[in-house]
């Protein structure tokens, strides 16, 4: 019951680094997805406002209708938000993996620039085993 | 989707699975907007935090909604139609959410089919508030729309309809 439908990495200003669909029913796209990821980004600021106690870092999970959204921001402000089915479970240690795999693939890339989009062969192979990993022991469970 | 049955009040509050502190009261506030963006009811029982003055708070509130859900509309990955960004959605209309939760504290979120936005705001290991809103809104049917001297559209100022929401969510957990 974890599946995927999309994973989103949005860089410390609010501006989408990286895409990657995985069954969404419907298109979406590129403009719509920089739209929705600054919207997210936005969002998750507001709310650390609205919070009525201190120290609030910004919304973890966002629960609707038909899908669940799960975010991770990095100490350097970098988020990672995936959406998938609603009640899925160990979403927070597959975007800590993520991360790590971005951290290890992207930023020690020496080609890369820092808040572009990433366009890494290496992240995209790992990543993709990382999710398909996830998919196979979830419907093992 | 047949939304709430019946007028009465259900004669029991339901039982929430919510674990929160041993405080009075469980929840740290409540909001109440029309489909206008009018905050028709606010309350706090538990805002240690308060950033800006309560007008800003409440269109600041309402903002938010307003954005998540047409965001939540738009990335609905089970829908195929989807309208653009920004775009006002009538109740019920696209996917909605219910909650968010940060790591200080739990949105819980519910609109009638009228407009009416409820947002109760607890702490971040509440359960499922989905029946608890829906108390509320029954609350408000009976104890301010079904008041001859209310206004519709106007703040809500019924004692009753004050102390029923103080006194259930005393009872929340």
């Amino acid at each position: 019951m974890a599946a995927i439908y999309s994973l989103y990495i949005i860089n410390k200003s609010g501006g989408l680094i990286f895409c990657k669909d995985y069954g969404s029913a419907g298109r979406m796209d590129t403009n719509d997805s920089l739209r929705l990821a600054s919207l997210w980004h936005s969002m998750h600021a507001i709310s650390q406002q609205l919070s009525p106690v201190p120290g609030c870092s910004g919304i973890d999970l966002l629960q609707a209708d038909t899908f669940d959204l799960h975010c991770f921001q990095s100490l350097t402000g970098t988020k990672f938000f995936v959406v998938c089915e609603p009640g899925s479970s160990y979403m927070e240690g597959l975007l800590k993996h993520i991360y790590e795999l971005y951290t290890d693939y992207v930023l020690k890339n020496p080609f890369y620039e820092m808040e572009m989009p990433i366009r890494c062969e290496l992240f995209d192979i790992h990543l993709a085993q990382a999710v398909h990993k996830d998919r196979v022991a979830s419907y093992g469970r | 989707m047949q939304f709430f049955g019946g007028s009465e009040i259900s004669p029991s509050p339901p039982a929430t699975a919510a674990a929160s502190s041993a405080s009075g009261n469980n929840a740290h506030m409540i909001y109440i907007f029309n489909r206008n963006g009018v905050c028709l009811f606010y309350r706090e029982w538990n805002r240690p935090l308060k950033t800006l003055n309560p007008q800003q708070d409440s269109k600041l509130m309402f903002g938010l909604l307003f954005s998540l859900k047409s965001l939540t509309a738009k990335m609905d990955p089970t829908s195929v139609e989807k309208g653009n960004l920004g775009v006002p959605l009538l109740p019920g209309q696209g996917c909605s959410f219910h909650s968010f939760r940060t790591n200080t504290y739990k949105l819980s979120f519910m609109e009638s089919p009228s407009g009416i936005k409820i947002i109760l705001v607890t702490h971040p290991k509440t359960g499922e508030l989905g029946d608890s809103l829906k108390y509320i809104y029954n609350l408000y049917v009976e104890f301010v729309m079904k008041n001859p001297l209310y206004t519709p559209a106007t703040l809500i100022k019924c004692e009753l309809f004050n102390k029923s929401v103080d006194q259930y969510v005393r009872g929340l957990g």
